[in-house]
């Protein structure tokens, strides 16, 4: 096997495994929170997602 | 088959959206599509912070700078009004002018011109398939955790507190902002024309389209999208955030205890660890990102690739480590600090900007030797 088909194989392997932990996680941690409005202008609720800024 | 590909693509776009907002809302359904199209733009456009800043720093070619100060302007033209009449339902990414601002910029500039991506490039580059993006990402996401832990140690070292200029009203805030980059094109165009590169002898390069278009496109489409990513999710695009929550998620699943953590274990930190991955603005923007920047890499058939050296992977992850790091420190990378400071005309993302340009200085030298 080539180093091309090597990388294909494990890039593959490595997207599979972060679907497989963001399904694993979503189910770990179902009912947890509430759901926001579907659009934050004008839903008259304070702005609560996690930023860079350090909110 | 080129159309089953295609058909491949759009489905799985779409089923993702569909996936997304079933487990966690329609919000997180939007930005997930949003994502997407970030991830599509900036692949088509190849729309690179880094690759804008080397192009200037080794060639003098001003167009990455002109069209980073464009999307600047459009972005903060676009979010200054709306943040300003929409206040707590909007904000914008606003931090102090803090050392770890001063420090983490320095060596974010420098890194990402080692991992050959900033933050928004790792993630596009990364779904496009590039080795060195792809090697990136894992070291990324460690030290953005740790950097996010140590982030309140590192702001009790001292500075100044933030500076917002929206306070002087959103016009005056535009105009400053305005000014500012209008200063920074012209310091760009000056310097290239000194060095006797033209941007009409730029633009009749082999290897450049006429007024190089992808650049201004780019810009033009990423302030739309910049603009919707703020009506809908509240607050301005971000990165790293999201990718220290992946490393803060993995390390909990090792057996790591965020109780006691002075960044992951208080609030509203510590709960975004107990909630779904999916709800978290940040993730799901970047998992479309990804996704995005792979359908528009593919949409043309295969992606080709060239395989780095090891001694140049293994300099990019250590400078995704440092970058990771770095970005916490620094309230954020290209994207949650510099476009997301400036737009929001927070006066830390100009000193971001100043001290990640005098980082990518050094971090392009580096770069030379790492390759040679």
């Amino acid at each position: 096997m080539n180093s091309k088909k090597t990388f294909r194989l494990i890039s593959t392997l490595f997207w599979l495994l972060v679907l497989g932990l963001v399904i694993a996680d979503t189910l770990d941690t179902r009912g947890v929170r509430l759901e926001p409005p579907p659009i934050a202008l004008g839903s008259g609720q304070a702005a609560a997602g996690g930023h860079c800024s350090g909110r | 088959m080129r159309w089953f590909s295609r058909l491949i693509l759009l489905c799985g776009g779409l089923a993702a959206v569909l996936a997304v907002t079933l487990a966690t809302g329609v919000r997180q359904g939007l930005l997930t599509l949003l994502g997407i199209g970030f991830g599509i733009v900036l692949q088509a456009a190849r729309f690179g912070f880094t690759t804008g800043w080397r192009d200037f720093i080794e060639k003098r070619d001003p167009q990455g700078l002109w069209a980073q100060m464009l999307l600047l302007v459009l972005a903060a033209a676009i979010s200054l009004p709306l943040i300003a009449h929409y206040q707590g339902e909007l904000v914008g990414a606003v931090a102090p002018l803090t050392i770890s601002l001063v420090v983490g910029a320095f060596f974010f500039g420098a890194a990402m011109q080692l991992a050959d991506g900033c933050g928004s490039g790792t993630l596009y580059k990364a779904g496009g398939g590039a080795p060195i993006s792809f090697a990136v990402l894992p070291t990324f996401a460690l030290g953005s955790f740790v950097g996010a832990s140590h982030q309140p140690g590192w702001i009790a070292l001292g500075g100044l507190p933030a500076i917002d200029l929206l306070s002087f009203g959103w016009p005056v805030a535009l105009a400053l902002t305005t000014a500012g980059c209008g200063l920074v094109a012209w310091l760009a165009a000056r310097a290239a024309q000194r060095a006797g590169v033209s941007a009409a002898a730029t633009a009749n390069t082999a290897s450049r389209p006429r007024w190089a278009k992808r650049w201004w496109l780019g810009a033009l489409l990423l302030a739309a999208l910049y603009g919707l990513h703020l009506v809908v999710a509240g607050q301005p695009w971000g990165i790293v955030y999201g990718i220290g929550v992946w490393g803060a998620k993995i390390a909990l699943s090792l057996g790591w205890d965020a109780v006691g953590d002075p960044f992951w274990g208080v609030a509203p930190h510590a709960s975004r660890l107990a909630e779904p991955l999916l709800a978290d603005v940040t993730s799901v923007t970047n998992l479309g990102l990804i996704y995005g920047a792979l359908a528009a890499s593919r949409w043309n058939g295969p992606a080709d690739f060239k395989l780095p050296s090891n001694r140049r992977l293994l300099a990019a992850c250590v400078a995704g480590l440092v970058m990771g790091y770095s970005s916490r420190l620094a309230f954020g990378c290209n994207v949650g600090a510099y476009l997301g400071g400036i737009a929001s005309a927070s006066v830390h993302g100009w000193v971001w900007f100043a001290f990640a340009f005098i980082g990518s200085i050094y971090g392009v030298r580096l770069r030379r030797r790492v390759a040679a």
